[in-house]
């Protein structure tokens, strides 16, 4: 038997844990289960693709893929631009629709404005590209084989490598910077945090801009890996809940552990039961979780 | 003008059919505060479970005992309630949201069942010849869309006073009181899991017989019928017709089903016709935009709660 979809489940799952950072940290700072972090992994994918797009056709110039990968810089350059566009569309949401709604205090309204938000930003997506899949490039890329019968492609590789420096960096960010303190402080109890001389609108805001890059840094591996569609933000919705809740809530390390265990046990599904069910995998843990550990791995009990 | 007559009716059935599964959202979620995302996979599971108990035998799916359909709606009644039995034994112990994510992943998993489980729900082809009321009455198009309107509006009808009564019941006052303070509600000795998981099961018991309503209505159901597009429609109704509010639930099925036919109607004229798929995802933004702005102006609804204590103080309510 190959190990090929042990490799695979580790793709799938660090993407997923990539999207589940998003989740889990303005799940465990804002204090709501948030649906729109799907719409913007799809926005992000596709602001990148256009912006590339837009880029090429500004400078008037045909790209070529960098050494063995299947995109070239200008990917790279507009993912820069497509990520702070992500968290300033998560900011400008924030101030229309959630921000109002944060002041009556009710959590399970944001989840239903998150929810109907979810909806619209998907359906638009979908009138502006259509249904039908985009991709980044359309070089095929060769798979190479690494050993004990598993093949990787070079796009695959480097986008582990980049999910790991992000992840990485998020890590040291939560628990070395002032900012990191000042979110965990704001997860833990706003008022003493505002009592205790934070500005707890300011950590709001910088959740919603880093918590929107990182979806769609997640949007763009996918779109790389995979494929850009108006529906890849929901179809990884489930599996990112599932990762967040996994890992504890608020947990950056769990939630990124919790992504590559629904990412292997998707994998493993796939390779024993059938591709058909994948979607059903992460429900099954979900509820496992929710019955075993409802607190997660590195989650606390609330309150 | 028959046409129209015959239309209106139509029009009525469905906007009826949706306004049954806000009923029972309206229970969940206006009475109790829970918070349900699995609308379209209640509905399925009762419109299959229907079809299942009524299609005559031969069919490529499990099932096709060929019996009423007044078993076929026990039966999706059920089957829904049954399945919210088991993810609120599981859920409604924990945080709220957690309901929320897990009903999103109760919808998903039955979609994929529905679609995948060939041989037990006909997969993608989905049922078909699923038995109509007064199908004898097919030949009079007019004759047989006020026929199921007044079958549909009954149901709805005897739901929606079942509903009213029990929100006045000494039941109806706990599931509020657990809504607005748990805390005081468990101090007076409440059992707030079991008051929860019976409302919520009774909540999904209702959107399973509207989904079996709805597939008998139609004859036929597939898989793609039940997906979140459903689940969002119905929370549009309950939002903007105003939840905590059972008459809210029924005006804004009306309104939103309304809206959602007439800008369709209008997409088919604006659009040509290779755009219409893609015209279609605006209704979608449309709704959500619509929802999204009431949430911020007018939280309550076009109706707002009713304020009910009790029946025997009916003289002493008024809106709250």
């Amino acid at each position: 038997m190959s190990l090929q979809f042990i490799a695979d489940g580790l793709l799938i799952g660090s993407m997923v844990g990539l999207g589940a950072i998003g989740v889990t940290l303005t799940y465990s700072i804002l204090g709501f289960a948030n649906f729109v972090h799907g719409e913007f992994i799809a926005w992000g994918a596709y602001a990148c693709l256009v912006i590339a797009g837009l880029i090429g056709l500004g400078f008037g110039i045909q790209v070529q893929p960098l050494g063995p990968f299947s995109i070239g810089w200008v990917i790279l350059v507009a993912a820069v631009f497509a990520m702070t566009f992500t968290g300033l569309l998560a900011l400008a949401l924030d101030f229309l629709l959630f921000s109002r709604l944060r002041r009556h205090g009710n959590a399970i309204v944001m989840v239903m404005a998150s929810f109907g938000a979810s909806m619209a930003l998907r359906s638009l997506l979908e009138f502006l590209f259509t249904s039908e899949p985009a991709y980044f490039s359309r070089e095929i890329q060769i798979a190479i084989p690494i050993g004990l019968g598993v093949r990787v492609t070079p796009d695959q590789m480097l986008m582990l490598v980049l999910t790991a420096v992000l992840v990485l960096g998020m890590h040291l960010l939560i628990t070395r910077t002032t900012l990191g303190r000042a979110m965990r402080a704001v997860s833990e109890n706003p008022s003493l945090a505002a009592v205790g001389g934070i500005d707890v609108a300011a950590v709001i805001r910088r959740t919603w801009l880093i918590g929107g890059a990182l979806a769609c840094a997640a949007g763009i591996v996918a779109g790389i890996t995979v494929q850009i569609r108006p529906f890849m933000g929901f179809d990884l919705l489930l599996p990112m809940f599932a990762a967040a809740i996994l890992g504890g809530i608020g947990s950056v390390p769990g939630a990124v552990l919790g992504g590559l265990i629904v990412g292997l046990a998707e994998s493993c599904a796939v390779q024993f039961v059938g591709a058909e069910y994948r979607a059903a995998v992460a429900f099954l843990l979900l509820i496992a979780v929710l019955l075993l550990r409802p607190t997660g791995l590195f989650g606390r009990a609330a309150g | 003008m028959l046409d129209v007559l015959g239309y209106l009716a139509f029009f009525l059935t469905t906007a009826l059919s949706y306004a049954l599964m806000c009923l029972g959202l309206n229970l969940q979620w206006g009475q109790t505060g829970l918070f349900n995302v699995g609308i379209a996979g209640f509905a399925a599971i009762g419109a299959y479970a229907s079809a299942m108990l009524t299609t005559p035998p031969g069919g490529n799916h499990f099932g096709g005992f060929d019996l009423p359909i007044l078993i076929g709606w026990i039966g999706a009644m059920l089957a829904s309630g049954l399945a919210a039995a088991i993810i609120g034994a599981i859920t409604l112990r924990l945080r709220a949201d957690y309901l929320a994510i897990t009903t999103f992943g109760i919808a998903i998993v039955i979609q994929l069942f529905a679609l995948n489980a060939q041989s037990f729900t006909g997969g993608a082809f989905g049922i078909g010849f699923i038995p109509r009321p007064f199908a004898n009455l097919a030949e009079h198009a007019l004759a047989f869309e006020l026929a199921n309107l007044a079958l549909v509006g009954g149901v709805t009808l005897l739901v929606f006073l079942a509903l009213e009564r029990l929100v006045r019941s000494p039941w109806g006052r706990v599931l509020r009181a657990i809504r607005e303070d748990e805390t005081a509600a468990l101090s007076l000795g409440k059992n707030a899991k079991r008051f929860r998981l019976q409302a919520f099961v009774l909540g999904s018991a209702i959107m399973g017989l509207a989904g079996a309503i709805q597939g008998h209505f139609i004859g036929f159901i597939a898989p793609e019928n039940y997906l979140s597009a459903i689940t969002f429609q119905v929370w549009a109704m309950l939002i903007i017709g105003g939840s905590g509010n059972n008459r809210g639930a029924l005006v804004g099925a009306i309104l939103v089903w309304g809206l959602w036919s007439l800008s369709g109607a209008a997409m088919t004229t604006i659009f040509p016709p290779e755009q219409q798929v893609r015209a279609a995802a605006l209704q979608i933004v449309a709704i959500g935009v619509l929802m999204a702005t009431i949430l911020l102006l007018r939280p309550r609804g076009i109706l707002g709660e009713q304020m009910t204590v009790s029946r025997h103080l009916e003289g002493g309510t008024g809106d709250g």
